[in-house]
C-alpha cells in the first residue's frame, strides 16, 4: 500500500550531494514530491527533507540505497504522526480585489494567514501550514484571481525525546573503537 | 637535551612537510599507499601528472594501454587477483569518459579502484572548455566515490580518502578528479593516512543475537544450501568458509564470481549457480528448506523469476552491505558484517552435521547432466571442435594455480562451467556489468599483478575485437598472457538467444572476421590456429611451454549452445537441459 512518507537525511555539506541522494529517487523512479535543505542542529551537518509517497518496503529499501551513499551520514524515515511539519505558502493577489469588498480580509483572518506586502497593484500574503490548509486558502483566494502562487518544501521535527542523530554518532565513535 | 629532541621532532615535521607541486603529491600519495604499478593514458589535462611520473618512474610502474579503457579493466584484474587497489590515470574529456564502462564494471562487481583524472583548469570549470566533461556528475552513479580537487593542498587528503573507501568495507572504484591548476601549484605535503571517515560505515560489527538464530535455523535444517559468493573472496575468508561447511556438511554452490572461493573438487562444492550454472544447485535451489547466502546478493542471473525462487525454504543471508539485505530476496536472518568475522561464529556455535542422502541427490542431478550435457560437450559426436572440451583440455594442462580471465559470452560460461580450480582468486571475469572486451586488459593486469601464476584468457571472437589494440599493451610489457581465442565467427550468445527465442532470425550477429593470426603476428605474438580435434592437445602443450605472450585461436562448432539455461523469467527449477 503507498502512502506518504517523510525522510530525513543527514549529510555532510559537500558540493553535488543533492544530485547524489536525488539520483537513488531519479533512478527507482520515484517522484520527489517535495525537498528542503538546510543546515541541522549539528555544525558542518546538512539535513534534506524529502517527502515521498510509495510503500514501506521500497521506502525502506531507499533508505539504504541514500545510506550508501559515502557523504551521507544517516537516513531516517517517518509517518505524518511521527514528525511536526510545516511548508509555507505565498499567494500573490491583486490590491483591487482587496479593496473590492472584505473577504479576502474574512479568508486571511480564518486561516491564520498574514499580510507581508501591500502595494497599490499587489498584495502578497503568506500562510504556514499542511498542504492541505495552505491548498485549500489557495482554491478560496484563487475566486478573486491569484496571480502567483507557490508552496516551500516540508520541514520537519521528530516528536521523539531523544535526538536520534546525536545518538548515532555516539554509537558510531563507540563501534568503530570496537571494531578497531 | 630537551631542546634537541624538540629541535629534532621539528626538523622530522619540516621533512614531513615538503614543498612541491600537486602533480609531485599525487606521486608521492600513491607511493605512501604502497602503489607500486598502475595504468593510464596520457592527455592535456593530466599532463602536469604525467611530468611528475617522469620523476618517479623508479618507484612506479606505469602501464600505457592503448585506450583508457584497457587502462581500467587492466587495473580491475590486477586488483582482482592481488586484491589490493587498482591506479589508474586518465586525462579529462574524451580520456574520462573512454574509462566511464571499467568503472561502471568495477563497480557492481566490488573491485577497489582508484581513477585519477585531469581536468580542465579550475577557472574553465562550466565553461564547455576543451576537453571538459562533467566527470564527477557522469560517475557519481558507477563510483562508491568521487570528488573533486581544485586545490592542490587537497590532494593528500583526497587521495588517503579514496583508498581507504575503495579498499574497506564492501570495495568499489572511487575516482578523483584533479583541475590542472591544483595539479601545477605548489604547497607544503604532508601524508596522513585515513582510517576513518565520519559518514562511513565500512562493516557492522556481527551481532550475537542474528548469529544465534542463524545457527538455529542451521542445526533444524533438513537441507540445506550454501550459496557462496565473491564476498568470500573479497573478505579472505577462504579458511572460514571450509570451516564452516566442513563442520555443518551442508551442500555449496558458487556463484559466477564466487568461483574459486572453494576448490572445484570439494566434496562439498555442489557447482554453479544460475543461469548457465549445474542443473544440481539450481534444481535444489527450490527444494532446500534453508538457504545460507554468503557473500552474494541475488542477481537476476542467479535467481531466475524471483517468485519462484527458494520456494521452500528460509533464508539466513550473511552480508557487508546492509543494502543487499532484502534487496531481491526477504532475509529470515539477516547477519549483517563481514563474513570473515561472521562465518567462525557461527562454525563454533552450529552442530556437527553431515547431510550425505541430501547430497547424494546432488550427486543425481549430476549424473543427468553429465550424460545429456557435459559428455556431449567434452566429446562431441560431431567434427566440429566444442569450447566446452577446448576449456577442459586447457584446464588439463595447467598447473593448479593457473589464474583464468574470460570475456563475456557464451566462452566465458564454458570457461566457468568446465575448468578447475584448487586456489581463490583464480578467476577474473565481468559478472554484474557483463562487459565485452573487458578479457584481454583484465588478463595483463592480472599477470603483471601476478608475474608467477600462469594466466590465461578464454575469449570470443567478438569480445576480442572490442579491446583488440591491447595486444599492444601486451606486446609492450611482454607480459606472459596465453590467449585463447575461441573463434565462432559469431556472437554466440546473443546467437543462441536467437535461436532460441527469436526463432532463429540471426540478426547482426554473424561475423565476417579478420585473419587473427596475421593481426597477431603484426604485434610480434607468438600464435596458432587450430581447426582439427587431433591437434587441440599438442597446440595447448605448445602454447603453455612457450615463454612469453601467445595467441592460441581455436576454431569452434559455429552454432554451438551453452546448457543446462534458466531462460529470463522462469524459475531456477525450470532449467533446461536442452
Amino acid at each position: 500500500m503507498k502512502q506518504e512518507f517523510t525522510l530525513s537525511i543527514y549529510s555532510e555539506n559537500h558540493v553535488g550531494l543533492l544530485n547524489q541522494v536525488t539520483t537513488v529517487f531519479t533512478r527507482r523512479h520515484i517522484n520527489i514530491e517535495s525537498l528542503t535543505t538546510s543546515e541541522s542542529a549539528i555544525p558542518g551537518i546538512h539535513k534534506f527533507t524529502i517527502v515521498v509517497f510509495t510503500s514501506r518496503e521500497q521506502v525502506n529499501k531507499l533508505l539504504l540505497q541514500i545510506e550508501k551513499r559515502i557523504d551521507v551520514i544517516k537516513a531516517y524515515v517517518f509517518t505524518a504522526d511521527e514528525i511536526v511539519h510545516q511548508e509555507v505558502a505565498l499567494y500573490k493577489v491583486k490590491t483591487e480585489s482587496l479593496l473590492n469588498g472584505n473577504e479576502i480580509e474574512r479568508l486571511v483572518r480564518q486561516y491564520g494567514a498574514r499580510i507581508l506586502e501591500v502595494t497599490k497593484e499587489y498584495t502578497v500574503i503568506e500562510k504556514t501550514g499542511h498542504k492541505r490548509e495552505t491548498q485549500e486558502l489557495f482554491e478560496k483566494l484563487d475566486h478573486f484571481g491569484v496571480q502567483q502562487f507557490v508552496r516551500s518544501g516540508r520541514i520537519a521535527v521528530t516528536k521523539l525525546k531523544e535526538e536520534l542523530l546525536s545518538n548515532y554518532l555516539k554509537k558510531l565513535e563507540k563501534e568503530k573503537s570496537l571494531l578497531d | 637535551m630537551e631542546t634537541q629532541t624538540q629541535t629534532k621532532t621539528k626538523e622530522a615535521e619540516e621533512m614531513k612537510k615538503k614543498r612541491m607541486s600537486g602533480s609531485e603529491a599525487v606521486m608521492q600519495s600513491l607511493l605512501h599507499e604502497k602503489v607500486e604499478l598502475l595504468f593510464g593514458y596520457p592527455g592535456g589535462a593530466i599532463m602536469p601528472v604525467y611530468d611528475a611520473l617522469y620523476h618517479y618512474q623508479d618507484k612506479l610502474n606505469h602501464i600505457l594501454t592503448r585506450h583508457e579503457q584497457g587502462a581500467v579493466h587492466a587495473a580491475q584484474g590486477y586488483a582482482r587477483v592481488t586484491g589490493k587497489v587498482g591506479v589508474c590515470f586518465v586525462t579529462s574529456g574524451p580520456g574520462a569518459t573512454n574509462a566511464v564502462t571499467g568503472i561502471a564494471d568495477a563497480m557492481v562487481d566490488s573491485t577497489p579502484l582508484v581513477v585519477i583524472s585531469g581536468q580542465v583548469g579550475s577557472a574553465l570549470l562550466g565553461t564547455d572548455a576543451f576537453q571538459e566533461t562533467d566527470v564527477v556528475g557522469i560517475t557519481q552513479p558507477i563510483t562508491k566515490w568521487n570528488y573533486q580537487v581544485k586545490r592542490a593542498e587537497e590532494i593528500p587528503e583526497a587521495i588517503a580518502k579514496a583508498f581507504y573507501i575503495a579498499r574497506s568495507g564492501r570495495p568499489g572504484p572511487v575516482l578523483i578528479d584533479i583541475t590542472k591548476d591544483a595539479q601545477f601549484a605548489q604547497f607544503d605535503f604532508e601524508y596522513k593516512p585515513v582510517d576513518k571517515v565520519r559518514s562511513y560505515k565500512p562493516k557492522s560489527l556481527v551481532k550475537k543475537e542474528q548469529v544465534a538464530e542463524a545457527v538455529r535455523l542451521i542445526n533444524l535444517a533438513k537441507k540445506p544450501l550454501a550459496l557462496v559468493g565473491q564476498g568470500v573472496v573479497l573478505g579472505g575468508a577462504e579458511q572460514e568458509l571450509m570451516d564452516f561447511l566442513s563442520k555443518t556438511g551442508m551442500p555449496a554452490a558458487w556463484t559466477l564470481l564466487g568461483l574459486s572461493a572453494m576448490p572445484s573438487d570439494f566434496e562439498q562444492n555442489v557447482g554453479m549457480l544460475g543461469m548457465h550454472g549445474n542443473y544440481g544447485p539450481n534444481v535444489k535451489t527450490n527444494e532446500a528448506d534453508l538457504i545460507v547466502a554468503i557473500g552474494m546478493r541475488f542477481d537476476d542471473r542467479v535467481t531466475g523469476n524471483v517468485q519462484k525462487y527458494a520456494t521452500n525454504a528460509k533464508v539466513v543471508h550473511l552480508e557487508i552491505d546492509p543494502a543487499e539485505i532484502n534487496k531481491i530476496i526477504y532475509a529470515d536472518v539477516p547477519v549483517l558484517g563481514d563474513v570473515k568475522d561472521s562465518l567462525p561464529m557461527l562454525t563454533e556455535m552450529a552442530s556437527k552435521n553431515s547431510h550425505e542422502a541430501w547430497l547424494g541427490e546432488f550427486k543425481a542431478c549430476d549424473k543427468i547432466e553429465d550424460q545429456k550435457i557435459i559428455q556431449p560437450e567434452l566429446h562431441p559426436a560431431k567434427e566440429g571442435l566444442t569450447m566446452g572440451e577446448v576449456v577442459r583440455r586447457v584446464t588439463e594442462q595447467y598447473d593448479d594455480n593457473a589464474i583464468v580471465v574470460t570475456d563475456v559470452g557464451q566462452h566465458q560460461m564454458m570457461a566457468s562451467r568446465y575448468f578447475k580450480f584448487k586456489q581463490s582468486r583464480s578467476v577474473v571475469t565481468s559478472g554484474g556489468l557483463g562487459t565485452m572486451g573487458f578479457g584481454l586488459p583484465a588478463a595483463l593486469g592480472a599477470k603483471l599483478g601476478q608475474p608467477d601464476r600462469p594466466v590465461c584468457l578464454f575469449v570470443g571472437d567478438g569480445g576480442f575485437q572490442m579491446t583488440i589494440q591491447e595486444l599492444g599493451t601486451i606486446f609492450q610489457t611482454q607480459a606472459d598472457v596465453k590467449v585463447i581465442l575461441l573463434n565462432n565467427n559469431f556472437l554466440g550468445m546473443v546467437r543462441q538467444w536467437q535461436e532460441l527465442f527469436f526463432d532463429k532470425r540471426y540478426a547482426s550477429t554473424e561475423l565476417v572476421n579478420p585473419d587473427f593470426q596475421t593481426i597477431t603476428k603484426g604485434y610480434g605474438i607468438a600464435c596458432e590456429k587450430v581447426t582439427e580435434r587431433d591437434n587441440l592437445d599438442e597446440a595447448v602443450e605448445k602454447m603453455i611451454k612457450h615463454k612469453g605472450a601467445y595467441l592460441l585461436e581455436v576454431v569452434v562448432e559455429k552454432e554451438g549452445n551453452v546448457f543446462p539455461m534458466v531462460p529470463t523469467g522462469a524459475s531456477v527449477s525450470d532449467i533446461r537441459l536442452e
